[in-house]
């Protein structure tokens, strides 16, 4: 049966706004061409794909500069002729010139937080699980949703171009503070590539704000039947966190941006006051570069939350299938999802303690700040008690989901030292920041991002990805993860500055130099074995082991009750009813009971 | 089948919702805005803002049409296509004089010899650009979306019943509308 003659819920919605659209839906679904079926293709699957192998790419890429930069930091008295080969004036001598230094930690951050862990990691999930596991044939509009692909496309081009221009990319850091980025005569960096940079990042924010208006709409609107918001599971209700934080905080970074745009090309002066450079005093006046930074994390800290979200509520699903458990404390995980995004919004001052900002107000921010440890503490109880004589099954999904809790926990303690502004006076700028971030965000939503396509993966493609990589893949990453920033730490609190190129000719840190060498030659291999997942990856695709039937994790939520290679619609017949939450593992001597079946007499309503 | 269609027409139409949520963004966009500038403000240096008398006939004028657009969905609703296509291009009429005003607005300051860009210029005056020129160009946006229903409500070859559609267009078109008075109001209060 097609799918336009299957009335539904959702059906009555799209189809009632689309009169004229109807007659179209036949040729699409039965005559896909190559063109619609895989590039400007409507089907939230495929779109999901779009964004993971997009952000793939641009995770290695990412990744590659950060190899890059740590060869410099690691080898700093070393030369490297080939640099010189491949990147010319930026590594004369074969070795990194400080502009090059910056462009490379500027594009790594910005690929990495922006490209890989927003587009790549809640731009697939939310796509690929929204309506597969609420239970919809599509997004509420696959229009906007496919536009939101080739934005992020288009936002990805323009930034790839930036790195091919004669002064180079951004290289102010990915956080762009003006003066520096304002003033093309203050670096090579703030020339052409600032342009390039927020341009690429303005088509960004379109891009997910596009997306996060249709995932809210979604979820809100298009739930099948019997699926009460209490009946989510836990990933979509942090999708659904995820798209909220994200429509409310964008904006506020494009206006700071369009603030920019003005600044660095009309001359005005909303950043800019008594400024020298080389030697030249520049008009502007009445300026302020603070009120950059207030727009920039009024976005950016809600931001590491937009991140770090997706990975929360796909970790929750994972350990709970895995663990053969139900998920503890459901409600809990829910309403600390909420408390995070609330307080994302008001702890961004917490970045700018050392900016002069007033010491009573400072206060406040500290105390919201270290609020979030309370639901944060929430969910590690939750995971841990969900673990707790539970059938672990270690798949490869289910040890990146363990390894993630790891991560969670030791990346978000230093956050407790973090964000004492006491503290902070001491510890930022160093390596201790570094290392905290990346534990906490960084890696750690890799390891989310890691888990959820071990776990979906058989859904995407209806194949198994390779286990024995899988595992190589995990403890390497693991294992490397640790070496590489538990050590900068104790740089961070000797007093390591970050955005430094060579720490030989400076005393206080010359002591650090084998312990970086450390660093940099676990990051070249941690590296690599990223490779291996990639090639994994694109070669299970053709090659993996099939899945043979619907539901090889014996999993509750929906997206296992299609066609193990499902079509666009996902459902050949009508959309299963909701009887029961995700959760129902382990109960009344059964191993699990999928939320399409009906209540038992024996059971109460849930 | 019946009984679902039935309890999907109770539910705000998903389209709508979208609109909400994305009228909600463009909020926060503004509110971050006018924030920056209240913050500005508070500092040494701030020059007292002026506004072109301008801006206010092209109030009045977002506000017709805003009227008109109300018109236009009432008479598409009494299915009186000939009186919604006749507001249609009324509102179009009146959106598109709004921006010409806006930008004309603009031109004044060069009479007033207050420098809105570049050496010499004042934050005050650069934010108003800034601001009302990201509102101008979501005005733009709402033209563009009007002069598309009008084109289709023109065409003889298909009779529209869809309401949907003119119902975005017109909540669209009186948030832009909201907006701006808002704006205006704040630079007014917040000289």
């Amino acid at each position: 049966m097609s799918i336009e003659h299957t009335t539904t819920v959702q059906e009555s919605a799209s189809l009632a706004s689309t009169h004229d659209h109807h007659d179209g839906h036949h040729e699409h679904h039965h005559e896909e061409s190559f063109i619609s079926k895989y590039v400007f293709s409507q089907d939230h699957k495929m779109i999901a794909k779009q964004f993971l192998i997009t952000g793939m790419i641009w995770a290695v890429i990412g990744g590659l500069f950060s190899v890059l930069f740590r060869l410099q930091l690691g080898y700093p008295e070393m030369s490297f002729p080939i640099l010189e080969d491949l990147f010319g004036k930026w590594a004369a001598g074969g070795r990194i010139s400080n502009e090059f230094y910056y462009a490379l930690v500027t594009m790594h951050g910005t690929i990495l937080v922006f490209f890989v862990l927003t587009a790549g990691l809640s731009g697939t999930f939310a796509n690929f699980l929204i309506p597969l596991q609420i239970g919809a044939r599509d997004m509420a509009s696959p229009m906007l949703n496919m536009l939101s692909y080739w934005f992020f496309f288009l936002a990805s081009i323009i930034m790839f171009a930036s790195m091919f221009i004669q002064t180079g990319p951004a290289s102010g850091g990915w956080t762009i503070y003006p003066p520096l980025s304002a003033l093309g005569q203050a670096s090579e960096g703030s020339k052409l590539g600032m342009d390039y940079w927020l341009v690429s990042m303005a088509m960004f924010i379109v891009s997910s704000l596009l997306g996060g208006l249709n995932y809210i709409s979604t979820i809100l609107n298009m739930r099948t039947k019997g699926m009460t918001m209490t009946r989510l599971p836990l990933t979509i209700w942090a999708l659904f966190f995820t798209a909220v934080l994200g429509v409310l905080s964008f904006p506020v970074l494009l206006s700071g941006a369009i603030l920019l745009l003005f600044d660095r090309n009309l001359g005005t002066s909303f950043y800019l006051s008594e400024i020298v450079v080389k030697g030249e005093i520049l008009p502007n006046e009445g300026g302020s570069a603070i009120l950059f930074q207030h727009l920039f994390w009024f976005l950016g800290h809600p931001e590491v939350y937009i991140i770090l979200l997706p990975a929360l509520g796909m970790v929750s699903e994972i350990l709970s299938v895995n663990s053969r458990k139900p998920i503890f404390g459901y409600l809990a995980m829910v309403g600390s999802l909420f408390a995070i995004a609330i307080l994302a919004f008001l702890v961004w001052a917490h970045h700018m303690f050392v900016t002069g900002l007033n010491p009573f107000l400072g206060a406040f921010f500290v105390l919201l700040t270290l609020l979030i440890a309370v639901p944060s503490a929430i969910k590690v109880f939750n995971w841990l008690t969900t673990l707790w004589r539970g059938n672990l099954r270690f798949t490869p999904g289910m040890l990146f989901a363990i390894g993630f809790v790891s991560l969670f926990i030791s990346g978000g303690l230093t956050g407790i030292f973090l964000g004492n502004s006491t503290l902070d006076i001491h510890l930022h700028d160093t390596y201790f920041v570094v290392a905290h971030f990346h534990i906490v965000m960084g890696v750690a939503s890799m390891f989310g991002m890691f888990a959820g396509v071990y776990h979906w993966y058989p859904k995407m493609y209806g194949r198994y990805m390779n286990n024995t990589l899988a595992y190589i893949h995990f403890w390497v990453s693991l294992i490397g993860a640790y070496l590489i920033f538990w050590p900068m730490h104790y740089q961070g609190l000797a007093g390591m500055p970050r955005r430094y190129t060579d720490f030989s000719n400076w005393e206080s840190f010359k002591q650090f130099g084998e312990m970086n060498r450390f660093i940099s030659t676990v990051a070249m291999i941690v590296f690599v074995v990223q490779l291996l997942f990639i090639f994994n990856f694109f070669y299970s695709i053709w090659k993996g082991r099939k899945v043979t039937t619907q539901n090889p994790w014996g999993a509750n939520t929906l997206e296992w009750t299609t066609p193990v290679r499902p079509g666009h619609g996902n459902w050949p017949g009508e959309i299963p009813e909701v009887h029961r939450w995700a959760y129902d593992y382990g109960k009344d001597g059964r191993d699990f009971i999928p939320q399409t079946e009906k209540i038992s007499d024996s059971e109460s309503k849930h | 089948m019946a009984t679902t269609m039935n309890i999907q027409r109770e539910r705000i139409h998903p389209h709508k919702f979208t609109l909400w949520v994305g009228i909600g963004s463009i909020i926060m966009m503004f509110a971050g805005l006018t924030s920056a500038y209240i913050v500005k403000r508070s500092q040494s240096g701030w020059v007292m803002l002026e506004i072109p008398f301008l801006f206010w006939i092209s109030t009045l004028t977002i506000l017709l049409s805003s009227v008109s657009v109300h018109f236009a969905l009432k008479s598409f609703k009494k299915r009186d296509l000939d009186r919604y296509r006749k507001f249609l291009y009324l509102t179009l009429a009146l959106g598109v004089a709004f921006l010409v005003m806006q930008v004309m607005g603009f031109y004044m300051y060069r009479e007033m010899d207050i420098r809105i860009t570049g050496a010499g210029s004042n934050a005050s005056h650069s934010f108003i650009l800034a601001i009302a020129g990201l509102h101008g160009i979501h005005v733009l946006g709402g033209i563009i979306a009007l002069a598309y229903i009008a084109i289709k409500a023109s065409s003889l070859q298909r009779r529209e019943y869809n309401i949907v559609p003119a119902q975005i267009i017109a909540t669209y078109w009186h948030f832009v509308d909201v907006l701006w008075i808002y704006l205006i109001l704040f630079f007014n209060w917040m000289r």
